[in-house]
């Protein structure tokens, strides 16, 4: 059983859980993600970390509420425990000096960008982060990230802060940096990835994106994640998550992330008063 | 007193009560239903109790077959469950899975007239009885020697060798991917041929010996095998065959398309038959193939075919050539699974929403032999045709995952991804570790992964001792 130290939504729908879980924290590199259960006979789900500390044994995520086993984590009081808690999953993202690198973050991806951001520091890169929301109010752990980043840009939806617009505004911003970008690491929905993996491709810079399908074990057991890059099929989970974003079909990805939303996702969207009266 | 008159052979092997496949067909529930009493007596009394037992030669584990069975003859289950926990560890499970008709059975003297003894049924009858006893027999367990050994992966293989070891008094850690042990048994095979209430009791009478389990621990990544060599004196690796293999033919990524062990896993692992009650999310297909001839294939279709499907199973030769045991394409065949033989599928098309709709195949005729001693399928050109599906269960095999091995340099592995180990000892080209199982194998079997778990059980006991 894996103790939940905190939950804090640390803006709406997205909830920041630190857990304990010592093996993991142990061996947890930037990029790598963890499957969790919120409860007994509930399903696994993966989900990437945004940060950790080895020494105290604690994995800290961030879960975005949009299916029924989010939801379940979202609402879990602190101090209770899950029931699984396995990772370091995936193999970690790729670091080295490379030069300047832009990392763009959205959604739980401005989380789980944070080590990525920090670890490319550590080896002397300049970073570029760039984090996207659909409106200021959405961004959160600005301060870390300015830590690790050589400058910080914002792109809103509704133009509330930074530049408005959503990622098609990319090539706009590396061109203001008046410098050249080397490499450029997204993590977020999956929309994000290949948009910014389209807006990238005629700029010729190499994009890495962290792809996020379906998963069961998370070990290259079932084969549910499988997502086609390059001509081949490869698993997210052993062979990811990380892919070259210019390589991916994207279109069989967002078609295989559909699979379960007519299951999932209804029953969550309805208010389910009828559930919440027979309970109580 | 006049001698006793020469026992006249009984060659009515005794059936077995099953549910009725009109009704079987719509529930989870375990299909064959075990011996009462009286018939396993009656089928006990009709061994022969041969001097030199070739049936024993059969079995991997080396149960002592004729003494199990006379004990059911005398009515002492006690003393009959005794002497098969002796060499088997997971008697129910193995009474229940495994293909006695090419092993014990196959060699039973009876068998040339047809009428060879129930062996696998007994087993299980015991087994089963013992169980019903409530508390099971606590065996002697030899004082802690002050050794360690972790044993990854929780199927077959790695609770035979806890077992053994835990046993002989050495402390065992069992580490698990997943978040239940049983491997294959619990993820695999579905309930209504092997209920998981029996595989959780074997696990807790190992728990009960001293074993200790670590779940959702992923050895390579949570932890390599050299960390784990720090704490520990030895390593046995039984992590199985659980890589999916795929046909590599197009559309097979479209949605609806699933790995055998994806399919299984939703229903056996997240109880994906009980949606929405918990939560794995499952399709209500209509119409669904499965790929494939072996077990996993049977296992596969009877799972869809209890979810309301109408289920065909595709199979490039013919039914003679089919892997699976012959029980088991029976009970296919009783409960309506239809099977298109000799059809190779080499497309599949999906609609606008990326769902699989149809199979496109080709039809197939035998050829000579291959390697395996089987018939080569051999396409017939424009023969061509297709099968509207909304699902496709691809059952066409698994390999050793690569993931320890990939993290661990030393150890020596097959052109298959299989650990390459000694198949007496279980030993690994790495010192202080072993493996054995599907991972060594390939997929095989569950008895087969207990006889190797059992052989390096002892060169690991006699590594150990000689420190
Ligand atoms: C659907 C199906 C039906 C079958 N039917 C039969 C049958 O009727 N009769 C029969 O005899 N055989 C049958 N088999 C085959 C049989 O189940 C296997 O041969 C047997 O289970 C192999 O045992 P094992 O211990 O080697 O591996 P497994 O049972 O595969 O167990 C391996 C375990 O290791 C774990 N693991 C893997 N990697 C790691 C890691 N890195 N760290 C920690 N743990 C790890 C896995 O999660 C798993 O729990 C069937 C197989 C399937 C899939």
């Amino acid at each position: 059983m894996f103790r939940l130290i905190t939950n804090q939504m640390i803006v709406p729908n997205i909830h920041l859980l630190t857990l304990e879980a010592p093996a993991v924290a142990r061996q947890m590199k930037p990029g790598q993600f963890v499957i969790l259960r919120a409860e007994e006979d509930g399903e696994r789900i993966p989900i990437s970390v945004s940060d950790w500390d080895a020494e105290k044994g604690t994995v800290t995520v961030m879960v975005m509420n949009v299916g029924i086993t989010t939801d379940r984590l979202a609402s879990l009081e602190t101090g209770i425990s899950i029931p699984t808690v396995v990772g370091p999953l995936g193999n970690p993202t790729k670091i080295e000096k490379f030069g300047t690198v832009l990392c763009l973050g959205g959604c739980y991806g401005i989380g789980s960008i944070f080590p990525i951001a920090r670890a490319l520091k550590e080896k002397n890169n300049r970073v570029f982060t760039v984090i996207e929301a659909r409106s200021s109010y959405l961004f959160y752990w600005e301060e870390k990230l300015r830590k690790v980043s050589d400058r910080i840009v914002h792109i809103t939806r509704d133009g509330t802060k930074g530049y408005r617009g959503h990622v098609g505004r990319l090539p706009e911003i590396i061109k203001s940096f008046q410098e050249p970008v080397n490499r450029i690491i997204i993590n977020g929905c999956t929309f994000l990835l290949k948009r910014g993996s389209d807006v990238s491709r005629p700029l010729g810079i190499e994009t890495v994106v962290s792809l996020n399908p379906i998963m069961i074990d998370g070990t290259g057991m079932c084969g549910v994640c499988r997502v086609t890059v390059g001509s081949t099929t490869k698993f997210a989970c052993v062979d990811g998550p990380d892919f070259d974003g210019h390589q991916v079909d994207w279109a069989e990805l967002l078609q295989r992330r559909k699979t379960y939303m007519k299951e999932e996702v209804i029953p969550h969207r309805t208010s389910r008063c009828e559930e919440h009266a027979r309970k109580s | 007193m006049s001698e006793p008159k020469p026992k006249k052979v009984d060659l009515n092997r005794r059936g077995m009560p099953k549910q009725l496949p009109e009704v079987r067909r719509h529930n989870f529930n375990e299909v064959a239903l075990g011996y009462p009493v009286k018939i396993a007596v009656e089928e006990a009394e009709r061994c022969l109790q041969c001097k030199k037992p070739k049936c024993v030669l059969k079995c991997p584990v080396e149960i002592d077959i004729p003494g199990f069975i006379k004990s059911i003859s005398d009515r002492n289950f006690t003393a009959g469950a005794r002497i098969l926990k002796q060499k088997n560890c997971l008697p129910a499970v193995c009474g229940r899975v495994c293909p006695q008709e090419e092993q014990c059975e196959e060699a039973c003297v009876l068998l040339k007239k047809g009428g060879q003894i129930a062996i696998g049924r007994l087993e299980r009858f015991l087994a089963d009885w013992e169980a019903g006893q409530g508390e099971l027999e606590m065996p002697k367990i030899s004082p802690f020697t002050g050794r360690k050994v972790a044993v990854v992966g929780g199927g077959p293989a790695g609770l035979t060798v806890a077992g053994d070891l835990i046993k002989l008094g050495h402390q065992v850690t069992i580490f698990e991917a997943l978040h239940e042990m049983g491997g294959v048994l619990t993820y695999g095979i579905p309930e209504f041929r092997l209920p998981k209430a029996i595989v959780n009791r074997e696990v807790d009478y190992l728990k009960k010996l001293g074993v200790k389990v670590v779940k959702d621990f992923v050895v390579g990544k949570t932890r390599t095998v050299e960390s784990i060599l720090e704490e520990f004196d030895a390593v046995f690796i039984g992590s199985g065959a659980g890589l999916p293999w795929f046909m590599k033919i197009p559309g097979e990524n479209l949605n609806g398309v699933y790995s055998a062990n994806e399919y299984l896993t939703r229903m056996n692992l997240m109880k994906g038959f009980l949606f929405p009650r918990f939560n794995t999310p499952i399709k209500n297909h209509k119409r669904v193939a499965v790929i494939g001839g072996g077990n996993v294939a049977m296992d596969c279709a009877r799972v869809a075919l209890r979810l309301g499907a109408e289920t065909r199973i595709v199979y490039r030769r013919s039914r003679k050539e089919l892997p699976a045991r012959l029980e088991e394409i029976e009970n296919a065949e009783e409960e309506g699974v239809v099977f298109d033989f000799l059809t190779l599928p080499i497309k599949y098309a999906g609609d606008e929403n990326g769902w699989v709709k149809e199979i496109e195949c080709l039809r197939m005729k035998l050829g000579e032999p291959d390697s395996s001693g089987r018939r080569r399928p051999i396409p017939i050109e424009g023969s061509e045709f297709t099968l509207p599906m909304d699902a496709v269960i691809c059952a066409i095999g698994n390999s050793p995952n690569p993931l320890i091995s990939a993290v661990t340099p030393g150890l020596e592995v097959g052109k298959w991804g299989n650990i390459v180990a000694d198949e007496e000892t279980g030993k690994t080209s790495m010192e202080r570790v072993w493996a054995g199982g599907d991972v060594v194998t390939g997929a095989a079997t569950v008895i087969l992964a207990m006889g190797a778990g059992r052989k390096a059980a002892r060169s690991i006991h006699e590594y150990l001792s000689s420190l």
